[in-house]
């Protein structure tokens, strides 16, 4: 069921809505006012041991001819480059480390190890997919423009394919991740601002090249005889980053309990419906201190979506206060265990490869809910941004 | 103005590095990062990406003043001129923080460190920290060096310089750099402190009046004696109006200064440095402001800040130290004109790169943000 209105689904009224958005606005305040050097010391920790490991990666494909030391390297190699891609880059681009003042370790100069660049993830992802989560028809990540993720999206024979298009994203997924905020589809329609275009694959073009030069080009002929084994094992360590950050982003809104929204409850919505529609719309995995750093406290997936800018490395005790506003308000707060949640994004994506009629509606579904057509939203046909969610600069998209 | 952090042309602009292009080279391996972030998981001074310094001694001076040396990364070229100031910044509770301050070492080609001299002020967070709170081995920012309170080379051969308190430190890289030269020329010094205690540098200055004939020192002491008045000034220099007079020290002073020169007419003879930024130019026409991404429009005068314009826009803008230094506050104009308010420079859109806390509106402009 698409949800046209969060209080009336939670059964809140106005003023109870507003009085849990004060409370959220309260953990924001406390959070930004106690950020300090301990904060500081753990990205910078983070950053440096990153660093480290990405460098022994490339030392140890040296010798990659070894069988041992193909697989030590590539495993260091893409630990590395998880921890880059997750809980450093995707949240130094949110913006968690400007309060810093820190010209390094800041949004606006960040780029990342991955294929996509840092501008255009901005905007799909600080501004579209965070502004609008869940919202059909303006979150483009639900499904990616590939995936057919809820009921109300327009079934296509195509969708038949869901599950080899799920292998196919989940292996490529950096490259996948590359295109997003092209809009392919709307260049398939010859409705795409061709300027916009140009630029963008200008700025995809040589991010690719830069990156496929470093992997496949640079580092295995720096190796001499092992070039080949070298190529093999980075390729392996980003095909590791690909299926990884593939399944902690597809537990974030996909399990079953968060929640799709219509277009009708972003009228006017206010903020404090904003954070009741990242609560509703989000969903937590547990697990270890470990697991949370290799997925970027993305496991904290709820506590991210409301505040998306505080540092990850908060989020825990963040969410040690969310938890028992949730109980309080009787808002939902949807959490399991890793392999659970991902089980479940799976099961939506295979059965709703198939029509609605050959399904059957979760309980949280409902079938006559209204059907959304495919296509995306242009800028200028949504409301206003907020800032809390991250900056990027519009003169790349559309 | 315009922001650069791209590395390549932070050590460019030197041709002194002989590793740039090694680095460049290297960048094809390290991509997206520069080879500068590994270098400097070594030793944190091997990056040019961002000016870097290491705290090497910290100098009592006085009670409540420390000389601090420290030792410029990569991409440093130690060629300020006496009596220009570095930006520092200094992490405190991990935030960077930046102010400036005078070099109070002379310029030194061969040098390895530079100096800065740091008056704890009672409601100088900052300062305080640094005089007190620092420990050798602290890695911080540096801005490249700036401003304009410089002697002209060769010196006039008439000097006066009118101080208060830590307005001594770039008078200082001067005389000490006249010294070095052996070009001291005929230097009256009027410098008052509180105390003799805490006066900075007083023993060097006193050294210094009696290598050299022609640097008279006057000294007074504030508590007892009273401020210096420019009623004063025939008294402790007659010959003022023959000076070229260099000022530097409180805002009050200042000003009187200021006034003083003026009613004589000579105000083309006074220097002054002040510690505050002085946004002293003309203003700018202002007009609409407009940010593309927040879909935010406001209508700004031509003496505000585009920062100040944002922030009234309600929009959280980044920041750093306001005064145009740091550049952490840097947006993209992509449509229109600003005008530098520190010294009329303008830019122009499409797609430059400002410094919202020191640029005004010269007409409707855009921002990407």
């Amino acid at each position: 069921m698409a949800i046209a209105d969060v209080k009336e689904y939670t059964h809140l009224s106005p003023e109870e809505v507003e009085e849990l958005g004060r409370e959220l606005d309260q953990i924001r305040a406390d959070i930004e006012e106690s950020r300090n050097s301990d904060d500081a010391a753990y990205i910078n920790r983070m950053i440096t041991i990153q660093r480290r490991l990405a460098t022994a990666g490339r030392i140890t494909l040296f010798a990659s001819k070894w069988k041992p030391a193909f697989f030590a390297g590539a495993a260091m190699l893409g630990v590395a480059k998880i921890l880059e891609n997750m809980e450093i880059g995707h949240n130094v681009m949110h913006g968690q480390w400007d309060w810093m003042n820190d010209p390094e370790i800041h949004s606006s100069t960040w780029d990342w190890d991955t294929a996509q660049p840092a501008e255009q993830w901005k905007h799909s992802h600080n501004y579209v997919h965070h502004q609008f989560t869940n919202v059909l028809g303006h979150d483009n990540d639900i499904g990616y423009g590939i995936l057919r993720m809820a009921r109300e999206q327009k079934w296509n024979v195509f969708n038949l394919g869901q599950p080899i298009y799920n292998a196919l994203l989940a292996s490529l997924f950096q490259w996948g991740v590359a295109l997003h905020d092209l809009d392919i589809e709307s260049i398939r329609k010859m409705e795409k601002d061709p300027e916009v275009m140009k630029k963008q694959l200008k700025q995809i073009g040589v991010k690719v090249r830069r990156q496929v030069g470093k992997d496949y080009i640079f580092f295995p002929l720096l190796t001499g005889p092992a070039a080949i084994q070298t190529a093999k094992a980075n390729a392996l360590a980003n095909l590791t980053r690909n299926l990884w950050s593939y399944m902690i982003i597809f537990c974030g809104h996909f399990p079953d309990g968060a929640l799709h929204f219509s277009e009708e409850e972003i009228e006017d919505e206010t903020r404090a419906e904003w954070y009741l529609r990242q609560m509703l719309g989000s969903a937590n995995f547990t697990g270890s201190r470990t697991l949370h750093i290799m997925s970027g406290n993305l496991g904290y997936q709820i506590e991210h979506h409301l505040f998306p800018d505080l540092p990850s490395n908060r989020y825990e005790e963040i969410s040690n206060r969310v938890r028992p506003l949730c109980e309080k308000y009787g808002v939902p707060y949807t959490t399991g265990p890793l392999h659970r949640q991902y089980g479940q994004a799976l099961r939506t994506i295979m059965k709703l490869s198939l029509p609605n009629k050959f399904t059957k509606p979760a309980r949280h579904d409902s079938a006559d809910s209204v059907e959304v057509p495919r296509g995306r939203k242009k800028d200028s046909e949504r409301p206003t941004r907020r800032t809390e969610t991250g900056t990027w600069t519009s003169r790349a998209s559309a | 103005m315009v922001a650069e952090r791209v590395p390549e042309k932070v050590a460019g602009a030197t041709r002194k590095l002989p590793w740039t292009n090694i680095r460049r080279i290297g960048a094809g391996l390290t991509t997206p990062l520069h080879p500068d972030d590994y270098l400097s998981l070594i030793n944190p001074l091997w990056t040019a990406r961002e000016l870097r310094g290491r705290i090497e001694k910290v100098i009592p001076e006085t009670d409540d003043a420390a000389t601090i040396v420290i030792r410029p990364g990569w991409g440093w070229h130690y060629d300020h001129v006496p009596g220009q100031y570095v930006g520092i910044g200094i992490q405190v509770e991990g935030k960077f923080h930046w102010r400036s301050y005078s070099v109070s070492s002379p310029p030194k080609r061969t040098g390895r460190t530079i100096a800065i001299t740091v008056r704890a002020m009672p409601e100088g967070f900052l300062s305080e920290h640094l005089v007190s709170g620092l420990e050798p081995g602290t890695i911080l920012r540096l801005a490249a060096p700036n401003g304009d309170f410089v002697l002209p080379d060769p010196p006039p051969a008439k000097l006066f310089f009118l101080v208060g308190g830590s307005g001594i430190t770039p008078v200082m890289s001067m005389l000490r750099t006249l010294d070095r030269r052996g070009t001291m020329p005929d230097v009256v010094l009027a410098y008052s402190s509180p105390t003799q205690d805490r006066m900075i540098f007083r023993d060097e200055l006193q050294a210094l009046q009696d290598k050299h004939e022609g640097l008279r020192l006057h000294e007074q002491y504030t508590d007892d004696d009273g401020i210096l008045e420019m009623s004063d000034l025939d008294r402790v220099c007659p010959d003022w109006r023959e000076r070229e007079t260099y000022a530097c020290g409180p805002a009050p002073m200042l000003d009187a200064c200021e006034e003083h020169w003026e009613q004589a007419d000579l105000e083309d003879h006074l220097h002054l440095e002040r510690f505050s930024l002085d946004l002293g130019g003309d203003g700018a026409e202002g007009g609409t402001l407009t940010f593309t991404n927040s879909h935010k429009e406001i209508e700004v005068d031509g003496a505000k800040t585009v920062l100040e314009a944002g922030e009234e826009a309600g929009l959280g803008l980044p920041y750093g130290c306001r005064m145009g230094i740091c550049h952490t506050c840097t947006l993209t104009l992509a449509e229109g004109t600003v005008r530098d308010l520190r010294n009329g420079d303008e830019y122009n859109g499409p797609n430059v790169s400002i410094q919202t806390c020191v640029t005004a509106l010269a007409g409707d402009c855009t921002l990407d943000y």
